[in-house]
């Protein structure tokens, strides 16, 4: 899925910028520079960022601005990355954070 | 430990206003943004102004905020990104884990003079069940994603709300390629401008007054949002309810100013409605009861980008008089200008309970200091 907005009527053509290359989940994605991390998910029609560490439940995005907290992954190993103002950059990897630690099984 | 004359804190359009004023009056400036994109929300409003020509009516925001950097960075303002003022000390000192660039941080101490705080607002959240499932977000990130970011977090969508944020993202989301189911709003009439809801309606978006969302599901991401009818006491009217296919639902609920520096400095606050909440009192300079400490814009209670632009001014302003860079006389007749023009903006059915709420900040505001 393509979730990037090609034609518009003030903005013109989409968001210019030199692609890159990040690594979502093992798979690679291609994202543009200056975009956030959030938005280059976003943009494969990817809404899950992590699962909460009680429940296991799904969260996604919501503020977008860096308050909530909500959108947090592990970026390049580091958990509790807020994606929405992270911007990509080449080579990047990205994890769905699983409880409040890190991508893999292992969480308090 | 770093010495400046002026630091200001956000650089949205309150924030460059104060800076550009200060600065061009010959203050030195610092701007601090956590961001890594100088400018807070003027990017995302692709929408142009009203007002008067004064007030850039008919200028998208995107441009105004374009003008205001390029006119701060003329007027020789240092403007750090990435960069998180973490606190604010006695003695007007702050802590900044400053971003270098290169992904690095630093901590930095500054000592300041004087400080504005212009770090704007948040907005607030609508809980119901299902509303923590991913699709479910304030209309300010549908806003960023779309206009900034130029990707749809969705297709189709129920917006909550319909102040003038849930009217223009609306509109915006159309202009995306979107499609919005409805937008429901629980008063009894349209909160926002009407020639925002016009031209929402003109494009086939049903307004739903009285209604509500009730609830949400789906898998693991939103699928469905039902929404019902409520009384006039705001209670959901049973056998009303409704089932909206949408995946995505954005949430405009009004804003609220952050103003966690204010408080963790001590200044005062108080419980404004009409304003967003709590809000640190203020005099006629923008000074709050700390001495030194200016808060301007959103964090200054709720209001829009003009309003904020010309408290902006008057912070910079009343900070080159204290600082001395121009005389008290030059300062009383600038000052003047601008509180003629923010009555102005605070005028009319909308902005008449704003006016009144500032003029009673104000007034605390000056009791206050006659206490301290």
């Amino acid at each position: 899925m393509d979730r990037r907005i090609k034609k518009h009527p003030i903005l013109g053509e989409g968001k210019q910028g030199e692609e890159v290359t990040v690594y979502f989940d093992g798979r690679p994605l291609s994202g543009k520079k200056g975009e956030t991390v959030a938005a280059t998910i976003i943009a494969t029609g990817h809404r899950i960022n992590r699962f909460t560490r009680k429940m296991g439940s799904p969260r996604g995005i919501f503020c977008g601005i860096g308050q909530c907290t909500d959108c947090v992954m592990v970026v390049n190993g580091i958990p509790n990355t807020r994606t929405c103002v992270t911007l990509v950059e080449d080579g990047m990897i990205i994890e769905t954070q699983r409880g409040t630690k890190g991508g893999g099984a292992e969480n308090d | 430990m770093i010495e400046k004359q002026a630091v200001v804190i956000g650089s949205g359009p309150a924030g460059l206003a104060a800076s550009i004023e200060a600065a061009k009056r010959g203050v030195e400036v610092l701007v601090v943004d956590e961001n890594s994109l100088p400018g807070g929300q003027l990017f995302k409003q692709i929408h142009k102004f009203f007002g008067s020509a004064d007030h850039r009516a008919g200028i998208r925001g995107f441009n105004i905020g374009q003008d205001l950097l390029e006119e701060a960075r003329k007027n020789g303002v240092e403007i750090w990104l990435d960069s998180a003022v973490i606190g604010i000390f006695p003695g007007r000192e702050l802590a900044v884990e400053k971003g270098e660039g290169n992904g690095n941080k630093t901590l930095q101490k500054i000592k300041a003079q004087k400080i504005v705080i212009a770090t704007g607002a948040s907005e607030n959240a609508v809980s119901f069940p299902g509303w923590t499932l991913p699709g479910v977000m304030s209309a300010g990130a549908v806003q960023t994603f779309i206009n900034v970011q130029r990707v749809l977090p969705g297709e189709r969508f129920l917006m909550v709300g319909s102040g003038n944020v849930g009217l223009i993202v609306t509109y915006q989301l159309m202009q995306a390629g979107a499609d919005v189911a409805a937008i429901v709003e629980a008063a009894g009439s349209i909160g926002g401008y009407a020639v925002h809801a016009a031209k929402v309606r003109r494009a086939g978006v049903p307004i739903r007054l009285n209604t509500t969302i009730k609830k949400a599901g789906g898998q693991e991401e939103l699928e469905w949002a039902e929404i019902c009818q409520v009384d006039s006491s705001w209670q959901p009217i049973p056998g009303t309810e409704e089932t909206l296919e949408v995946d995505t639902i954005a949430i405009a609920a009004g804003l609220k100013p952050l103003i966690q520096l204010a408080r963790m400095q001590g200044c005062h606050v108080e419980f404004i409605p009409e304003l967003g909440g709590w809000v640190p009192l203020h005099d006629k300079n923008m000074e709050t009861t700390c001495p030194g400490i200016f808060v301007v814009g959103d964090s200054a209670g709720v209001e829009e980008a003009n309003t904020a632009l010309e408290e902006g001014r008057l912070a910079g302003v009343a900070i080159a008089e204290a600082v001395g860079t121009i005389s008290p006389s030059r300062a009383i007749l600038e000052k003047e200008e601008i509180w003629k023009r923010l009555e102005n903006l605070r005028l009319g059915p909308f902005g008449e309970h704003r006016l009144l709420a500032k003029k009673k900040i104000i007034e605390e505001g000056n009791r206050q200091w006659k206490r301290e």
